[in-house]
């Protein structure tokens, strides 16, 4: 922790010299989408200013250099995640159009009448959504392992859920609402035993985790780049090269095919196949360069720090009266989602935002969770790795004010 | 602490949250419809007792927000004994108040209402202080289904 150089990241990131309602920002929304540092702000303007063209087409110069660049940013995320080749690496908007995407091309060229689809009831809207739609279309049938009033899954009951027409587990690996970091490695493992093919949201874990999808032998893995510190607009499907080029295209248009004839098209390799039309080719190379800057920090140590920021956080929300933190699962990513005695988390947002704290206020787009904590919605201060023990006072106190305001 | 606060949170509105008035399920009510804000989970149901095209009696139960509970309390007090045409004249003068689009607004017709004027500085919260209303409109036109206000 003493050599987690914790100033010279805040300094990267402009943003957190802003003062919000004349107070200094205190930014605790970052599992809704975190800020950027300068670095990935540069590169942006960088490939605007220098190297814009578009990619995979002409062979002038800045047509060939923006294609480096966007290619090169898809190697740096096969590394950072370990993938075996960037042919499993496919550039979508964000983690919810990868999910839609499985989906629309592997399941419904796979998943029958009657097969089920199994996820955890903390799963956010993005990982229930796309399957109930698939389910509707196919007849298959959507199964919901449950989570206990710590909001840990229930392992039991997920192995028992596992049965011969389970098609497909698409799990969360952290959760948005809870903080729950669900055990993974295992849930695989039962799945493998059923060749069973999972696919891990890691929306969440992605930033606060070193992530290596060979070791955990997940099918498919889903991120968004701007929860990672890089641009919105952009997000990755990895999947494993076998099941890719065996699914069927998801859009059709330019880039994804290789021949094109009014009687037949002949779609093209991995990972173009699935990259039809121009796509955000300089939000791809801003991703690139939030892989960089992590890089240098190193994942295993933001995970420590935060680890860290969180045990101080809960330790100070537990100590205040009428605070009932909501997710106190033993494994836990760095997100305190709490309510108040009779204070709607709706009134402690806009009041926490007066002192110039963002923290999110709602359901979280998990509205099944909500039910189950029988609550209509939480506040909740979600942390990054430029946030501070300071910070997290300036919070408590600010929790401590507004109850004594309600009175 | 909360010093830029005070505009919006009143203590007319703390203290309606905590006692909200006409806080009940209305028996044998004519009207009954149900508000919900899906962005926060702000949610009630508001009941009237219609005499020809008079309000006569309101209430509402639900759960929300210290801004929601406010608006929906205050509105069943000031509603009772007024015609759907008055009512449905509050609730666009309410509607302006809190948009902001209006500039003078007159006070004694709103009455109590003013309170709730602080929210045009927060947009994010002006849904909590139109939900009520929103729900009045329907019960008044005779909406039995719920209404969202997304």
């Amino acid at each position: 922790m003493t050599t987690f150089p914790i100033e010279k990241i805040r300094a990267d990131f402009p943003i957190l010299q802003e003062k919000i309602r004349n107070k200094p920002l205190v930014y605790l929304d970052n599992a809704a989408s975190c800020q950027k540092p300068q670095q990935v702000i540069d590169s942006i303007v960088h490939c605007y200013t220098h190297e814009y063209a578009n990619i995979h087409r002409g062979v002038h110069t800045l047509s060939v250099k923006a294609t480096d660049r966007y290619e090169g940013a898809r190697e740096k995320v096969k590394d950072f995640i370990n993938a075996q080749s960037t042919k499993e690496i496919i550039f979508v908007r964000g983690a919810t159009e990868a999910i839609n995407l499985v989906a629309q091309t592997y399941g419904k060229a796979n998943i029958k009448a009657g097969d089920e689809i199994l996820i955890t009831a903390m799963e956010h809207h993005s990982n229930i959504v796309p399957w109930q739609m698939l389910c509707e279309e196919t007849g298959a049938v959507l199964k919901v392992a449950p989570i206990n009033l710590q909001g840990e899954l229930i392992f039991a009951e997920f192995e028992a859920l596992i049965s011969d027409k389970t098609k497909l587990i698409a799990v969360v690996q952290m959760s948005n609402a809870l903080g729950t970091v669900n055990p993974v490695d295992k849930m695989i493992a039962c799945a493998k035993a059923k060749n069973i093919p999972v696919l891990l949201d890691g929306a969440q874990a992605i930033p606060h985790m070193s992530v290596d999808v060979q070791a955990l032998d997940c099918d498919f893995y889903v991120f968004s780049g701007h929860k990672l510190y890089a641009p919105a607009g952009i997000g990755v499907l990895y999947g494993k090269q076998a099941l890719l080029e065996a699914m069927p295209p998801y859009q059709g248009g330019g880039d994804m095919i290789r021949k094109v004839t009014f009687e037949e098209t002949e779609y093209n390799t991995l990972p173009y196949k699935f990259e039809a039309g121009t796509p955000s080719i300089a939000d791809v190379i801003g991703l690139g360069a939030a892989i960089d800057y992590l890089n240098e920090i190193g994942m295993d140590n933001v995970a420590a720090y935060e680890a860290e920021l969180l045990d101080y956080a809960t330790e100070k929300a537990r100590k205040i009266k009428g605070l009932r933190i909501i997710g106190e699962a033993a494994e836990k990513g760095a997100i305190l989602s709490f309510v108040l005695d009779n204070i709607h988390p709706h009134d402690i947002g806009t009041m926490l935002d007066s002192l110039g704290i963002a923290v999110r206020a709602g359901h979280h787009c998990a509205m099944p969770v909500m039910d189950f904590f029988e609550v209509p919605a939480t506040a909740r201060a979600s942390f990054a790795m430029y946030n501070t023990k300071e910070e997290v006072d300036v919070l408590m106190q600010g929790i401590k004010s507004l109850i004594e305001m309600f009175g | 602490m909360f010093d830029d606060l005070r505009d919006l949170y009143q203590e007319v509105i703390f203290d309606h949250n905590r006692n909200p008035r006409n806080f009940h399920i209305m028996e044998g009510a004519d009207r009954q419809v149900e508000g919900f804000n899906p962005l926060c989970g702000d949610r009630l149901t508001l009941y009237l007792k219609m005499e020809g095209d008079k309000i006569i009696d309101a209430s509402f139960q639900g759960s929300g927000c210290a801004i929601s509970t406010a608006s929906v309390s205050l509105m069943t007090e000031i509603v009772k004994g007024k015609t759907e045409a008055e009512a449905e004249t509050l609730f666009t003068q309410f509607h302006e108040m809190t948009t902001g689009k209006e500039e003078n607004i007159n006070l004694e017709a709103i009455g109590k209402l003013a309170v709730l004027a602080g929210v045009r500085e927060y947009p994010a919260r002006v849904k909590c202080a139109t939900l009520a209303w929103h729900t009045l409109d329907a019960a008044l036109k005779n909406e039995q289904a719920s209404i969202s206000t997304e």
